[in-house]
């Protein structure tokens, strides 16, 4: 609805001085419909003292003006343009206020607004700051309300989003007791709910793939957390049919991945959650999901599989024991990304030795690396070859049952390409000469 | 993708992994021309690695957002009056209650009827407008406590706060939860036998309902002639208590120190929230 400056004016003036409250809560509903609207929410801005005003009906002794003038102001957060979502900074230190209020609709609207509005401008952050937002939503996070929670979760993950979130956000948020509750809000167990875990493992992604202190969420148990919830996801998958189980997985994935490549992570490796098999069983199960929910994830998972068995014997002994490298090679077939992952994987199995090879040997490997040769992709060949270069070394026989499948034949074909050839060659030679 | 029977069992069972395999590496593995070595890959932010679920994400948050902020439909009740003393709103739903409840009578300083939308607010209320103890502390040293949680600063007046307030915090010049007291002697429940003189200015008209009188009635006249004038724009002081007379908790005499004067939170929402506030009403019955 577009309302011009004189219908603006009127439905403020009734919201104000109104002596019905009726009227006046009408005249704020009103409002709100034409504030749904882009040219509504210009006129607004650029009416001389209209946020005044509004503020004012925000901060009054009326609840239910109050409520209504947060609906208001939660509408011009929407907004795309930054002069609009720039005319509600008079009303964030009261909507930081109201935090640590009571009213859980009215809490889960201010932090709605409030992560509305730190999506669109710079400004709105570097005046939430000082304002204190980090120890607001510190105390806040400690609602039992799982509404809210939710609520502040994505306002949080908003903030940690912003560009310069990891030099001017990330740490004062490192600094408070939000992590450990983040952690706490992600335990699995009876009391994990979907929606709120998710926005704290998107606000934790954040933190984490921006590379600030992970040493620290480390010692405050992230690992261990995240390694239960990626246990627990694997099992919800197995139960239910819930749609919004990989938009759970996402982050947890790229957290775990993330985290394990940080040095501190050696020193908690030794607890057993680390070297505990299961979460290759669990990440399988969630790979196969993936495969049929959302198979542009398969990435994401194959990612922390190597980085699960790039330096760990126990866990490239676990894929094979679990008998877990045939339905790797299913995979191959999905894409070039995925299939580059896969051939990643399996080098990171075939490098520990011939212990490991033998193990791989027999079985549709061969035939599967052969089907991988006749890819186009570069980069696929070029994984390939490295594997076969490591099952020539470690695995007797291997090069005489490539050279009886034709595996020449199918190395010819990239004799030329200039990424290829040194190793094509070099895999020739040994074929042919041991 | 056919994962083994196995391993759903695997899951579930007990923590724990099988002996790994002997390592045994030969150094002509991974040579050149070969380069491979097995690499732990960290992605940072903004990596278009991310994109997909990135977009994933963004879509959800679409779908999730569109939801709020509208007014939900409210299941409708038959039409209720607050049961606090003295307030007579009426409502039609429930959600309605709990927000009035929770912003009006939840953190009402009992000396002023003063609303604060937190605890924490109203105990820095209580402190700086009802405590004596505080008042002679704060000739000596800085007691004006940053309102902002997590800044420890104190400050030797309450102008020296609000400068910090403005200038540190950048909060508004005006901040509503943030009013000097007038004078002081104004608003100290020493004793509630004694009447306190206020200006009424239009401006004032809330500050009116901060009188605490002995004598019945005054408040209500205080009221009448207060609403005669053109009620103050919201701008201003937000947050006081709703416009009906509160009968005042009646305080024994000679009491100094203010302590923690809330309204008791035996005033559970929606069962007996009578239950505090009716036996102050008995208590004044049979004075």
């Amino acid at each position: 609805m577009i309302f011009g400056e004189a219908e603006i004016q009127q439905f403020l003036r009734l919201a104000q001085r109104g002596t019905e409250e009726k009227e006046r809560e009408g005249a704020l509903v009103s409002l709100r419909r034409g504030l749904q609207c882009p040219e509504t929410q210009q006129t607004f801005i650029r009416l001389e003292g209209s946020i005044r005003t509004l503020v004012g009906l925000l901060t009054s002794n009326q609840a239910l003006l109050q409520l209504e003038a947060a609906r208001c102001l939660h509408e011009l957060s929407h907004s795309e343009q930054s002069a609009v979502v720039e005319a509600c900074l008079p009303a964030t230190s009261y909507l930081l206020t109201y935090l640590s209020g009571h009213s859980s609709d009215f809490i889960e609207l201010c932090l709605y607004t409030l992560g509305n509005l730190i999506v669109e401008s710079e400004a709105v952050r570097r005046q939430l700051l000082p304002q204190g937002i980090v120890p607001a939503l510190a105390a806040c996070i400690q609602s039992p309300h799982l509404t809210v929670l939710e609520a502040l979760g994505y306002a949080l993950s908003q903030l940690l989003q912003a560009k310069e979130a990891p030099e001017k956000i990330i740490p004062s948020v490192l600094g408070s007791t939000l992590p450990q509750h983040m952690l706490q809000l992600l335990q699995p167990g009876p009391k994990l709910n979907l929606g709120v875990a998710v926005e704290f493992a998107w606000c934790l992604h954040y933190i984490i793939c921006s590379q600030v202190n992970n040493a620290l969420l480390i010692t405050q148990g992230a690992l261990s957390t995240l390694g239960l919830l990626l246990l627990d996801l694997a099992g919800a998958v197995q139960r239910t049919e819930d749609a919004g189980l990989e938009l759970l997985a996402c982050p947890v994935l790229r957290c775990l991945s993330n985290l394990l490549t940080e040095a501190a992570a050696e020193a908690v490796g030794g607890q057993l959650q680390l070297r505990d098999e299961r979460v290759v069983a669990a990440l399988f199960i969630l790979l196969q999901f993936l495969l049929q929910k959302q198979p542009s994830l398969l990435p994401e998972g194959l990612w922390l599989l190597n980085n699960l068995t790039a330096n760990s014997p126990s866990f490239c002994t676990s894929l094979l024991s679990l008998d877990l490298i045939e339905p790797l090679l299913h995979l191959l077939s999905v894409s070039n990304v995925v299939s580059v992952l896969v051939l990643t994987v399996l080098c990171n199995v075939a490098e520990k030795g011939p212990a490991y090879c033998q193990r791989l040997w027999p079985g549709p490997l061969l035939s599967s690396l052969l089907d991988t040769l006749a890819f186009s992709d570069t980069e696929v060949v070029g994984q390939s070859l490295e594997l076969l270069q490591l099952l020539f070394l470690y695995q007797p026989g291997a090069a005489q049952a490539f050279l009886q499948q034709s595996g020449l034949q199918a190395l010819q074909r990239h004799e030329e390409v200039a990424q290829l050839q040194d190793r094509v060659h070099a895999l020739q030679q040994t074929a042919l000469h041991g | 993708m056919q994962l083994p029977p196995a391993l759903h069992a695997r899951l579930a069972g007990a923590p724990g992994s099988a002996e790994p395999l002997p390592v045994e590496r030969d150094p002509a593995a991974g040579t050149t021309p070969f380069s491979f070595a097995p690499r732990l890959v960290r992605f940072p932010r903004e990596h278009d690695f991310f994109e997909d679920g990135d977009v994933q994400r963004h879509l959800y948050l679409q779908d999730v957002l569109t939801q709020v902020g509208g007014a939900p439909e409210r299941p409708r009740v038959p039409e209720f009056t607050c049961q606090v003393a003295g307030c007579c709103q009426v409502f039609d739903a429930l959600e309605d209650y709990e927000h009035h409840y929770h912003a009006l009578h939840r953190n009402v300083c009992s000396f002023c009827k003063r609303a604060f939308p937190s605890g924490h607010l109203l105990d820095t209320h209580i402190l700086e407008w009802h405590d004596s103890l505080f008042q002679i502390l704060a000739e000596r040293q800085d007691m004006y406590q940053c309102l902002v949680e997590g800044c420890t600063e104190k400050f030797r007046t309450s102008r020296d706060r609000k400068e910090h307030l403005v200038m540190r915090h950048l909060y508004p010049a005006d901040f509503r939860f943030d009013k000097p007291r007038r004078s002081r002697g104004q608003d100290f429940a020493v004793d509630s036998r004694i009447i306190w003189r206020t200006d009424f200015s239009m401006g004032d008209f809330y500050k009116a309902l901060s009188i605490s009188p002995a004598v019945p009635g005054a408040a209500e006249q205080v009221l009448a002639e207060a609403l005669g004038d053109d009620r103050a724009p919201s701008e201003g002081d937000a947050m006081e208590v709703c416009s009906e007379h509160v009968e005042p908790s009646p305080e024994p005499a000679g009491e100094r120190r203010a302590y923690s004067h809330r309204i008791p939170s035996t005033i559970c929402f929606g069962q007996g929230a009578s239950r505090g506030f009716k036996s102050a009403k008995k208590r004044n019955k049979h004075q």
